[in-house]
């Protein structure tokens, strides 16, 4: 019998999901749509000041991804509790939390990733300085990947569930505070010539938290919904 | 006789009592405040099929997701070759394979891409490759199309080629034959045989009546 290693495993899992996603691509583009649509609506519902768009832009972009983070995770979870493919995978004899890992990992290629390719084009939108913009997409690299991890949590919390999304967005939503307040405190401090290492740094050590710790949560967390 | 004089709190079971493979004792199960079942034991030995059997909502499946590792029994425990299956659960998952009520497969990927990716996540491959499992299955012709566009019964085949793709030994299967024509049923019961014949092991649920020779099949009733 040829033995089949993790990292196989783990690819595995990636190719799967990306494929899935490839095949079912309105469910890329919807949070796209929905990061795009908030972040222009929002100058149209201000007083047409670029001094006020510049000031507000980092936030409403930090909270258009949270919200499109929210909207997409459901989905993590979902279709494969549906069809019983999460109980597969949960009785798979490879470490259920590095599957999980994949899992998310494929989950924020097609959810995050684009909304850091966009944020410089919503960034010019709001005339947000050139030098801002590389913070900005600092942040959103550290931040993204921890909103996936920790939502994750919540999400296998709560995938036995027909309705819990609001359920979702009560758990995971004060988890994601820190992190909206250190990205944004980090944006608002290189517009003003402020360092902004300190909040890099914070952002990052959670990052790495949520990365060793968020996938051990959320294998035990299916493994609960599950049984 | 599937009857052991076991105690459900006795944790440590004398290694010589050990013969059967795996071995169930002293399970009760609980939904809500409903006893299922209790002071449940089997002992299933190489070759052997347990058919279990009961009425509607006596808890066959919630038998089969214990026995698989997926669900925890209130009491008792099962082993696996001598070990409770909790504490050795990456071994004892890499010689099961389950198929439930759900099919665990993607609608939105071929038979060939699912019975691949249920190859990559098994402990190592079995004997036949995907597009063996999926001739010996008769889903041959069908194998790059989406499963979305397949019958309900050639997605039942797909779920249970998986079993042939991961060299498991103990087979789970809870109602196997669902939504399958007469020559499916033909067909997985041959691949049971083939299975029991190899010294495999067989748990399952159906009220099909099963065509294998009456010696291997271990009816279970469970009560109402």
């Amino acid at each position: 019998m040829n033995r089949i290693t993790v990292s196989e495993a783990c690819r595995a899992v990636i190719k799967r999901d990306l494929l899935l996603a490839f095949r079912h691509r309105s469910e890329i583009a919807n949070p796209m749509l929905f990061f795009i649509i908030v972040t222009s609506i929002f100058p149209l519902a201000m007083r047409p000041d670029p001094e006020l768009l510049r000031t507000i832009a980092p936030g409403v972009i930090w909270v258009a991804a949270l919200l499109a983070g929210i909207l997409s995770q459901e989905r993590l979870f979902r279709s494969d509790y549906e069809d019983g493919s999460l109980e597969q995978l949960v009785l798979s004899p490879h470490p259920l939390s590095l599957l999980v890992l994949s899992k998310i990992v494929a989950h924020w290629l097609v959810t995050g990733l684009p909304l850091i390719v966009l944020a410089p084009l919503i960034g010019i939108l709001f005339q947000l300085p050139a030098q801002d913009m590389p913070v900005l997409i600092i942040t959103l690299v550290l931040g993204t990947p921890l909103l996936s991890l920790v939502g994750a949590i919540g999400t296998a919390l709560i995938v036995g569930l027909s309705r819990g999304g609001v359920l979702l967005s009560l758990l995971v939503l004060p988890l994601y505070v820190p992190v909206l307040i250190f990205a944004t405190g980090a944006v608002a401090a290189a517009s003003v010539g402020l360092p902004v290492a300190g909040q890099l740094y914070i952002l990052g050590a959670l990052l790495v938290l949520s990365l060793t710790l968020a996938p051990l949560a959320t294998a035990a967390a299916l493994r609960i919904s599950l049984s | 006789m599937t009857a052991l004089a076991s105690n459900s709190h006795d944790r440590a079971v004398a290694p010589s009592a050990v013969q059967a493979p795996l071995l169930a004792c002293g399970l009760e199960c609980l939904r809500g405040d409903r006893l299922l079942f209790s002071q449940f034991d089997l002992e299933l030995l190489p070759g052997e099929v347990a058919q279990i059997e009961g009425p509607n909502g006596s808890g066959k499946t919630s038998l089969l997701r214990i026995l698989s590792g997926l669900a925890l029994a209130d009491e008792g425990d099962v082993l696996w070759r001598g070990e409770v299956i909790q504490y050795a659960l990456p071994e004892y998952q890499g010689e099961v394979a389950y198929v439930g009520h759900h099919n665990g497969i993607k609608m939105d990927l071929t038979p060939l891409e699912n019975l691949a990716f249920a190859q990559a996540m098994a402990a190592g491959k079995g004997h036949l490759s995907a597009m063996q499992a999926l001739a010996a299955v008769k889903l041959d012709g069908f194998e790059d199309m989406l499963c979305r566009r397949l019958s309900a019964g050639q997605r039942r085949r797909t779920a249970l080629a998986r079993l042939l793709v991961t060299g498991a030994v103990l087979w789970v299967l809870d109602e196997p034959f669902t939504a399958l024509d007469r020559e499916g049923i033909r067909v997985i019961e041959e691949l049971l045989e083939l299975h029991l014949n190899n010294d495999g092991l067989v748990a399952m649920t159906t009220h099909h009546e099963l065509h294998l020779d009456i010696s291997r099949v271990k009816h279970i009733q469970l009560p109402q």
